[in-house]
C-alpha cells in the first residue's frame, strides 16, 4: 500500500503575545493513496494548521513530514504543483463571472486549451453552476460559492485533495451535494482530507481523524469508533412530548456520559455497556453513530464537572408574548437579507432561528436587538422597538454576540465588573454577582486571567455569564455554538434548558439543525424567508408526512428547501 | 449617567494600558516627537562648511577670514585660489556658501573708501541661504564697525541694535518645544479617539455596548474622556521637560494654560470621534488621523509662520484649534498670559468644539441607528 502522506512526531507552535500556542503536537500520521480522511475537531484543534503543513505552507518546528512521497517543506514548490488545496478563503474573483473565474484559474493553472474545454463543461455540468455561469461570483450564495470554489481546485486532477472546512455554515443541501461532487469529480486514487465541524459528513469518510488541542483523541474508520460505544447507546421517548425535564435530569446522571436531544426523542450514551439501572424504565438500546463516539472520547478525557450550582433568579412576571415581528424586512442595496418574516415568541420559551449562513438569520437577530433599523415590518420586543427605544428595555434583555464581544485585552473579571456596571447593578450586589456567575460557569479558576488567554469553550462561558449579569427576562444569542466541541455544545444546551426552566426567554440562532432539538420552537429560514415555524417534532412530523425518507430535521429542511425551489420554478 | 460613564472611561483606560499595541499609539509619539523636533528640527546653524576666494591677502582681509574661522556658526573653512574652483564647490555642495575678497578690499580700506565683498550662496538650499545671510550681515557688520573705530572713521549714521524679546539668545527650542506641547496634545487625543470605536468595530466588541442601556451620549463621552485624560497626562511629561530638561521659561499661569488645553482636546477629540465614526477598521482610523494631522499640523504655525502663507490659506487656518492654542501655550511659556490675551484664543477654540462635538454626535448618533 502506497502513502500519500506520512508525519513523523511532528509538533508546530505559533507564537502569541509572549506565549507559544501549540497548534500541532507531536503528531504521527500515515494516509495511504485513495484514503477519504476526515479532519474532525472544534476551532483551535489544529485542523487548518495540519491542511497547512501539508500544502507545505507552513514548515513544521520538529518532525518529519512526507506528501505524495516528496520531503517537505524542502520540496514545497513540487508538492504545491501537484496538489489540489482549498483553503477557508478561496481567491475568488468576487468581480468576474462563474465562467471567468475558471478560465482564469485555468490559464494560472497553464491547462492546455482543448483539453480544458472538456473538463470546464464537465465541471460546470457536475456542479449545478452551468445556469450561473454568466453571474458575478459575489452574487452567488455560500453553497454556490464553495462549488465553484472546489471546481477550479478540480481544474486540474490532483493526486491529493486538501480541503479545509468547505462545508461550513452553508445549508445541508448544498452540503450534501458539495459532498456528492467531490466523490463524482476525483478518481478512487485521489487522496482527500476534508476537514469539517459536521460529524454527519464525517461519517462518509473512511477514516476519521479528531484533533483536540493538536493532540489525537480518536482515529479509526467510522465503525470501528462506533464499536466502541456497543451496548451503551439508547433512546427514550418522553411519554408527554417534552423531552427537556428529561435532558437536564440525565446530564447530571453520574452513569450517563452524553445526552442529547434527536427528532424529538432523547439519545444517551451511558458509562458502561447496558448499566441502565435506575435511569429511567423504556430505554431502547440504538445504533451507535459517529457523534457518540467522539463525544464520549472528548468526555472520557474532560472528566465530569461536579453539577453547577444553581444560579439564584428572580421570578419573572408580565405578558405572555415577549417578542412580536411582523412582515420584517431588511434591504442591503439591491438585496433582500430578509423578506417578510412573521412569528412571535412567547414568556419562557427557547426559540430558534435556523438557517445556513446568508439565510438572513443574523440580520433578522440584528433587528431585533435594535442594531440594524428595519426596510420594512415591525419587530417589537417587550413591546418596545429596540433600535430607537428605551435605555430601560435594553436593559431587560441580555446579549451574546456570534464573534466574542468582551475585550480580549482585559481580565475575565474585569468583563464581567464593567458588564455589571453597564448594566447599572448597584456596587455592592456587584461583587457578589461576580461571583455567583463564576461558579455558575466554571470560571472561578480563570477569573484573574486575561480574557485572550482563555480557550473558545471558556470564552463562550464568559460570554454568557456577562450577558447574564443582570438577570435579562430575554437572552438572545446568536451563533453560540459555532466552532465549539460537541461536548461544549451539549454543556452549553443544558445551561440554556436551565435557564429556561426557570423562566428566561432564549432567542438563540444556529446553523447546526440538529439544534433546533433542543428549542421549543423554531423558525427555518432560507434566501430570507420561513421555511417552516412551529414546533421542531411538529415540523419534522409535517413534512414526513409528504417526505417518508425524512429522518431528522436536517433532511426535512433539504425537502423543504427542494419543495420550495419546484414550487418557484414551476 | 455618571457611573455609566465612569464604568466606561476606566474600561477604556485599562484596555488603553493592557493592549500592547495601544500602548504604543499612547507612548511613542510624545517621545518620538520630543526628540525629533527638539534635537534635530532646529534653525540654528553651526559649522556650516564655509569656501573662502580671497584675491586681496592684505592683513585686513586676512583678519576678515580669521573672524570667520572663529565664529562658532561656521565650519571648515576651505581657500580657493579660483572663482571656478570655488564655482566648482559650490555645485559640488562641499560649501555652503563662499565669501569672496576683491583684489583691491585692503587698499580701499585703507585709503577710507566703500570695500564692498561678495558672498556667494547655494539657493537651493534657500533655509541655510537666509541664515548664513544673517549671520554673515552681523559678522560683517561688527568687523567694519570695529575697523572704523580703530582708524577714527566716522560711524555710519543709522546703527540696527537688535534685541530679541521673550527668547534673548533666539534659542529654538524655546520656540519648538512649546509648539511640541500643542502638537502633541492634538496627536494623541485625535489617535485615541479615532482608534477607539473602530477597534471595539474590528474586534466585534461595539455592538455589546451597543445593546446595553447606555445612551449614545454616554458611549460618546465615555470614549472621548479618556482621550483628554491621557493627553493631559502627556502634555504634563512635556511640560516638566520643557522646563527641567530644555529650560524653557514658565512665566504664565498654569491654569491659564490648562484651561486652553481642555478646551483645544474637546475640539480636537470631537473630530477624532468624526473620523472613528467613519471607520471600520483601525487601518482605516489611521489613515483618517493622518489625513487630519497632516494639515492640522502645517496649517497651524508650529512650524512656518501663518503670515508667511497663501492669504487663502491664510483663511484656513482659522479653522485649525492648534492655531489659536499655540499662540497660547508659546504665550505662557515665554511670555506671561494676561487674560485678555487668553480670552482671544479661546472664544474660537470653543467655538470649533461646541461645532465639532455637536458634527460628532450627530455622525455617532447616525451610525448608531
Amino acid at each position: 500500500m502506497k502513502e500519500a502522506i506520512r508525519l513523523e512526531n511532528v509538533s508546530r507552535t505559533f507564537p502569541q503575545r509572549g506565549q507559544r500556542i501549540v497548534a500541532i503536537r507531536e503528531l504521527s500520521l500515515s494516509v495511504p493513496v485513495g484514503q477519504r480522511l476526515a479532519l474532525v475537531g472544534p476551532d483551535g484543534a489544529g485542523k487548518t494548521t495540519l491542511l497547512r503543513l501539508l500544502a507545505g505552507l507552513l514548515a513544521p518546528d520538529t518532525g518529519r513530514l512526507r506528501v505524495l512521497g516528496r520531503e517537505l517543506p524542502a520540496e514545497a514548490a513540487a508538492v504545491q504543483a501537484e496538489i489540489g488545496y482549498l483553503p477557508q478563503r478561496f481567491g475568488l474573483y468576487d468581480d468576474l463571472t462563474v465562467a471567468e473565474n475558471l478560465t482564469l484559474w485555468a490559464d494560472l493553472y497553464g491547462l492546455a486549451r482543448e483539453a480544458r474545454r472538456e473538463r470546464l463543461a464537465t465541471l460546470l455540468q457536475a456542479s449545478g453552476l452551468a445556469p450561473f455561469q454568466n453571474r458575478l461570483a459575489r452574487e452567488l450564495s455560500g453553497g454556490m460559492r464553495q462549488k465553484l470554489a472546489l471546481a477550479v481546485v478540480l481544474l486540474r486532477t490532483p493526486p491529493l485533495l486538501l480541503l479545509d472546512e468547505p462545508s461550513v455554515g452553508i445549508d445541508p443541501l448544498s452540503r450534501r451535494e458539495l459532498w456528492e461532487l467531490t466523490q463524482r469529480l476525483v478518481g478512487p486514487e485521489t487522496t482527500i482530507v476534508w476537514s469539517t465541524a459536521y460529524l454527519e459528513e464525517a461519517e462518509r469518510c473512511e477514516r476519521v481523524l479528531v484533533l483536540q488541542e493538536g493532540r489525537r483523541i480518536a482515529d479509526g474508520s467510522p465503525a470501528e469508533l462506533r464499536a466502541e460505544l456497543a451496548g451503551r447507546v439508547f433512546r427514550l421517548v418522553p411519554g408527554d412530548g417534552r423531552p427537556r425535564p428529561w435532558f437536564l435530569q440525565f446530564w447530571r446522571h453520574p452513569a450517563v456520559v452524553d445526552v442529547a436531544v434527536r427528532g424529538g426523542a432523547l439519545r444517551l450514551v451511558t458509562r458502561e455497556p447496558g448499566k441502565t439501572a435506575g435511569l429511567a424504565p423504556d430505554l431502547e438500546p440504538v445504533a451507535a453513530r459517529l457523534e457518540d463516539a467522539v463525544v464520549a472520547r472528548l468526555a472520557a478525557l474532560d472528566p465530569p464537572s461536579p453539577p453547577d450550582p444553581e444560579l439564584p433568579r428572580p421570578p419573572v412576571r408580565g405578558p405572555e408574548v415577549v417578542i412580536e415581528v411582523q412582515q420584517l424586512a431588511r434591504d442591503f442595496g439591491d438585496f433582500r437579507a430578509v423578506d417578510g418574516l412573521t412569528f412571535s415568541v412567547r414568556r419562557g420559551e427557547i426559540f430558534g432561528l435556523l438557517g445556513p449562513n446568508g439565510a438572513g438569520k443574523s440580520t433578522t437577530f440584528r433587528m431585533l436587538c435594535g442594531l440594524l433599523p428595519p426596510s420594512g415590518g415591525r419587530a417589537e420586543v417587550l413591546g418596545f422597538d429596540l433600535s430607537r427605544a428605551a435605555r430601560h428595555a435594553r436593559a431587560r434583555i441580555g446579549y451574546m454576540a456570534q464573534r466574542f464581544g468582551l475585550s480580549p485585552d482585559l481580565p475575565v473579571r474585569a468583563n464581567l465588573a464593567f458588564a455589571a456596571a453597564a448594566y447599572g447593578l448597584p456596587l455592592w450586589r456587584r461583587r457578589r454577582r461576580i461571583r455567583e456567575l463564576a461558579e455558575a460557569f466554571a470560571l472561578l479558576p480563570v477569573l484573574e486571567r486575561p480574557t485572550h488567554e482563555l480557550p473558545p469553550g471558556f470564552r463562550q462561558r464568559l460570554a454568557m455569564a456577562a450577558a447574564l449579569v443582570h438577570d435579562p427576562e430575554i437572552l438572545f444569542l446568536d451563533e453560540p455554538t459555532s466552532g465549539v466541541d460537541p461536548l461544549a455544545r451539549r454543556a452549553f444546551w443544558y445551561r440554556i434548558a436551565r435557564l429556561a426552566e426557570a423562566g428566561t426567554t432564549v432567542l438563540v440562532t444556529t446553523h447546526f439543525l440538529d439544534e433546533a432539538e433542543y428549542c421549543d420552537r423554531v423558525l427555518i429560514v432560507d434566501g430570507g424567508r420561513a421555511l417552516a415555524l412551529g414546533e421542531p417534532a411538529r415540523i419534522l412530523a409535517d413534512t414526513r408526512a409528504r417526505h417518508p425518507e425524512v429522518a431528522d430535521l436536517e433532511d426535512a429542511f433539504v425537502a423543504l428547501l427542494d419543495e420550495r425551489r419546484r414550487a418557484r420554478a414551476a | 449617567m455618571l457611573r455609566r460613564i465612569l464604568a466606561l472611561l476606566l474600561r477604556e483606560l485599562a484596555i488603553l494600558w493592557r493592549n500592547p499595541r495601544s500602548r504604543m499609539v499612547v507612548m511613542a509619539p510624545p517621545i518620538l516627537q520630543l526628540f525629533v523636533f527638539s534635537y534635530a528640527a532646529t534653525f540654528e546653524l553651526t559649522r556650516i562648511p564655509a569656501g573662502v576666494l580671497d584675491r586681496d591677502r592684505s592683513p585686513a582681509s586676512r583678519e576678515l577670514v580669521a573672524r570667520l574661522e572663529g565664529s562658532p556658526n561656521f565650519g571648515p573653512l576651505l581657500a580657493f585660489a579660483t572663482l571656478e574652483e570655488a564655482r566648482a564647490a559650490l555645485d559640488r555642495r562641499e560649501v555652503a556658501f563662499v565669501l569672496h575678497v576683491p583684489p583691491d578690499f585692503g587698499a580701499r580700506l585703507a585709503a577710507g573708501r566703500d570695500a564692498p565683498l561678495q558672498l556667494l550662496l547655494d539657493g537651493r538650499q534657500s533655509n541655510t541661504a537666509v541664515g548664513i545671510l544673517a549671520y554673515g550681515l552681523e559678522l560683517f557688520d561688527r568687523f567694519g564697525r570695529e575697523l572704523a573705530a580703530r582708524h577714527q572713521l566716522p560711524l555710519p549714521a543709522v546703527r540696527l541694535e537688535p534685541r530679541a524679546w521673550f527668547n534673548p539668545n533666539l534659542d529654538s527650542s524655546w520656540f519648538i518645544v512649546p509648539g511640541l506641547v500643542g502638537m502633541l496634545s492634538m496627536v494623541v487625543v485625535v489617535a485615541v479617539t479615532a482608534l477607539s470605536v473602530a477597534r471595539e468595530r474590528e474586534l466585534g466588541t461595539f455592538d455589546q455596548l451597543l445593546v446595553a442601556p447606555f445612551r449614545p451620549l454616554e458611549i460618546a463621552l465615555g470614549k472621548l474622556l479618556p482621550a483628554i485624560l491621557v493627553g493631559l497626562f502627556e502634555v504634563s511629561a512635556i511640560v516638566l521637560a520643557a522646563r527641567l530638561w530644555f529650560g524653557v521659561p514658565l512665566r504664565g499661569d498654569l491654569a491659564f494654560l490648562y484651561l486652553a488645553l481642555l478646551v483645544f482636546m474637546l475640539a480636537v477629540a470631537g473630530i477624532g470621534l468624526m473620523i472613528s465614526s467613519l471607520c471600520r477598521t483601525q487601518q482605516q482610523a489611521i489613515v483618517g488621523a493622518f489625513l487630519f494631522l497632516a494639515p492640522g499640523s502645517i496649517l497651524s504655525g508650529f512650524a512656518t509662520p501663518i503670515a508667511n502663507m497663501e492669504p487663502a490659506v491664510q483663511l484656513l487656518t482659522f479653522l485649525n484649534p492648534l492655531r489659536y492654542l499655540l499662540v497660547v501655550v508659546r504665550g505662557a511659556f515665554l511670555r506671561d498670559l494676561p487674560p485678555a490675551l487668553l480670552l482671544d484664543q479661546l472664544w474660537p477654540m470653543a467655538l470649533i468644539g461646541v461645532a465639532s462635538l455637536a458634527c460628532a454626535a450627530l455622525m455617532f448618533r447616525r451610525r448608531l441607528a
